[in-house]
């Protein structure tokens, strides 16, 4: 992986983010009404001397240009602008809420590729198979159903039949002063419903894209040179074939990060979970934008990392790719 | 029909080789697609829940709307309200047949939408080629890097949650895909010999794309509108379901958001909604696999 390509792509993210930055603006200047009335949010109760600090601070007397240019300064100092609503600094409430989102995100996805990809392996060892067959039905369950009723009909099972999983939260309060372990122990166990909820519509189609892409490679002359070698079935699936099928798995994982995202958030609704998501599900309903645009931004530069990160493990995985610029 | 069987038996028989190739690839389709079960399932049953959701309220005595009995009345109880009510004691039934009609109204209107600027702009960058398709691809990564869900949620917001935005909301974040693919299928297409034919004869870049290009590559566009269709239901329920439809419409999601406070008390108000769209999708997506097969014969043992 050479040096000037690293570059060239972390040069391009920095220009779709500087791209989002230019269409929050966009966003609230097209929204009916004051904007300085938009900023402070239509809840808030905004006095006069309030809009007027808003316009001072954002330059909203002065030409449009100048305005995109002070807005765009601001957030280049790491100036997401205040929440009128929370009373507190944007970057603040997202520091906040950043590691439960991404924690929450990571394990799904980790859940989903390592089940799934792990049935659609096993199921590729008989293409017309029991397995086979429940692989296409749940990856078509999987997309159909609602993300956020999974996760409600999982807290009815869970809350009033079989009560062994936290169903709201991240952390118990009886636990506050806990030590450092125990509290994380906590967090994990009240990861798993939101995590394994967010988890099902990948999971299914990891192993419906896993199965097709082993069924590809499994036809290879070189899995037969290892079979005709004497390696085990074992080896043949996971080591030589595996390998080669985990491209486009790689692939498609790096695709999906937004609409992991997107799906984070319903996720976290439902389960109280203090992430992003609940923070831009309370902004909205409080007409907060300088949190909501706050929010998408950091969304987006999530996705923007995750994009650059599959980018570079895609031409550490496949060594054709690496001398390409 | 028949009309039509009769008459290609009779040409079957006088030159079979030739009149196979001849058949149009739209009836070979529909042919493989009336054989497979599980695709015409879903067309049944989506057809049954498209007739339900509009024509069922003249059927069904009953107002969605209307505080008709008790909250929270258990299904199956009381004979006059079948699947229960829910927490302020509205009919669930009423509720369910009353509010598919938004949900698939929007679904489907998001979804031309989002195959309307997603085949333009996907075709433009596709033929064009050059900086056309650069900048257009760039304009379409951006797209994607935005959080879909979120940046629906913005605009909603932003500009009054009617049942049109909406649908433009949803068609606005969810297009860049369908762009994708159809630049994919123009860029392919375009290589091929007919298309240089078509050059041969004069004919205009605008009747090349349009009359050329594009028929030969609505195969895999049908089943991806299919499929964006079942993305846009689910698109505007979770919308509903955070409180960000209309509020003074009914629909799927948000009688799942309205109940939510109370499942603990009461399953039945967040689950039959939850069937509802599922089913919904579910269908659709039986129809986009059905369709997939049917272009795609090669890849139907996979």
């Amino acid at each position: 992986m050479n040096a000037s390509y690293l570059m060239k792509r972390l040069g391009y993210g920095l220009l779709l983010m500087l791209g989002v930055v230019v269409l929050n603006f966009l966003l609230i200047r097209l929204a009916p009404g004051d904007p300085a009335v938009v900023i402070a949010g239509e809840m808030g109760g905004a006095t006069e001397e309030m809009l007027e600090s808003i316009r001072e601070e954002y330059g909203l007397n002065k030409p449009v240009l100048t305005q995109l240019g002070i807005y765009v300064g601001n957030i280049l100092q790491g100036n997401l602008g205040e929440s009128f609503f929370f009373n507190q600094p944007v970057s603040k409430l997202i520091g906040e809420r950043i590691f439960p989102t991404i924690l929450l995100v990571l394990s799904a996805l980790i859940t989903a590729i390592v089940l799934g990809v792990f049935f659609g392996v096993l199921a590729s060892r008989k293409p017309n198979g029991v397995l086979s067959a429940a692989v296409a039905v749940f990856s078509s369950i999987g997309y159909a159903v609602p993300v956020f009723w999974t996760g409600i009909m999982l807290i009815i099972l869970f809350a009033s039949v079989f009560p062994i999983f936290p169903v709201e939260g991240m952390m118990s309060v009886k636990l506050r002063d806990a030590n450092i372990f125990i509290r994380s122990l906590d967090v994990l166990h009240h990861l798993v419903l939101p995590a394994f909820t967010l988890s099902v519509i990948y999971l299914a189609q990891y192993a419906r894209l896993s199965r097709a892409s082993m069924l590809e490679v499994l036809g290879s002359d070189y899995i037969r040179t290892a079979r005709a070698k004497g390696a085990s079935e074992r080896t043949v699936l996971f080591k030589h074939a595996l390998r080669n099928a985990a491209l486009p798995i790689l692939t498609v994982a790096g695709l999906q990060f937004g609409s992991l995202i997107s799906g984070a958030l319903l996720v976290e609704t439902v389960f109280n979970w203090p992430g992003m998501g609940t923070l831009a599900f309370e902004s909205i309903l409080r007409r907060d934008y300088p949190t909501i645009m706050g929010v998408l931004l950091i969304a987006s530069g999530i996705v923007v990392v995750a994009n650059l990160l599959t980018d570079m493990s895609y031409r550490i995985a496949d060594p054709r790719l690496r001398g390409e610029s | 029909m028949t009309d039509l069987s009769n008459s290609e038996g009779q040409t079957m028989a006088d030159e079979p080789q030739q009149d196979y190739q001849a058949e149009s690839p739209l009836l070979e389709a529909w042919r493989m697609y009336r054989r497979n079960i599980p695709a015409l399932f879903g067309t049944v049953m989506l057809t049954v829940i498209i007739a339900a959701t509009f024509y069922g309220m003249f059927f069904y005595t009953g107002d969605a709307y209307d505080i008709v009995w008790a909250p929270h009345e258990p299904p199956g109880v009381t004979p006059e309200f079948p699947l229960g009510t829910d927490y302020l004691g509205r009919d669930l039934i009423a509720g369910l047949l009353t509010g598919g009609g938004p949900t698939l109204a929007v679904g489907a209107a998001a979804a031309a939408l989002t195959m309307v600027i997603g085949i333009s702009l996907g075709a433009l960058a596709g033929f064009y080629g050059g900086w056309v398709d650069n900048l257009l691809m760039r304009i379409t990564e951006f797209f994607q890097v935005l959080p879909a869900l979120l940046f629906a949620m913005v605009l909603v917001t932003l500009f009054s949650p009617s049942l049109t935005t909406i649908a433009v909301a949803i068609g606005v974040v969810s297009w860049p895909q369908t762009a994708r693919l159809t630049r994919a299928e123009f860029l392919r297409i375009k290589q091929l010999e007919y298309v240089t034919a078509a050059r041969a004869i004069g004919a205009k870049n605008k009747r090349i794309i349009w009359k050329v290009i594009l028929p030969n590559a609505l195969p895999p566009l049908i089943v991806s509108a299919t499929l964006t269709v079942g993305v846009a239901i689910l698109f505007e329920a979770g919308l509903s379901f955070l409180g960000l439809g209309d509020p003074n419409v009914m629909s799927w999601g948000l009688m799942i958001g309205a109940n939510r406070e109370y499942i603990l008390d009461a399953w039945w108000p967040v689950t039959f909604p939850g069937l509802a769209i599922f089913f919904t999708v579910f269908s659709v997506s039986l129809i986009g696999d059905g369709l997939n097969d049917a272009f795609n014969p090669k890849l139907r043992e996979r």
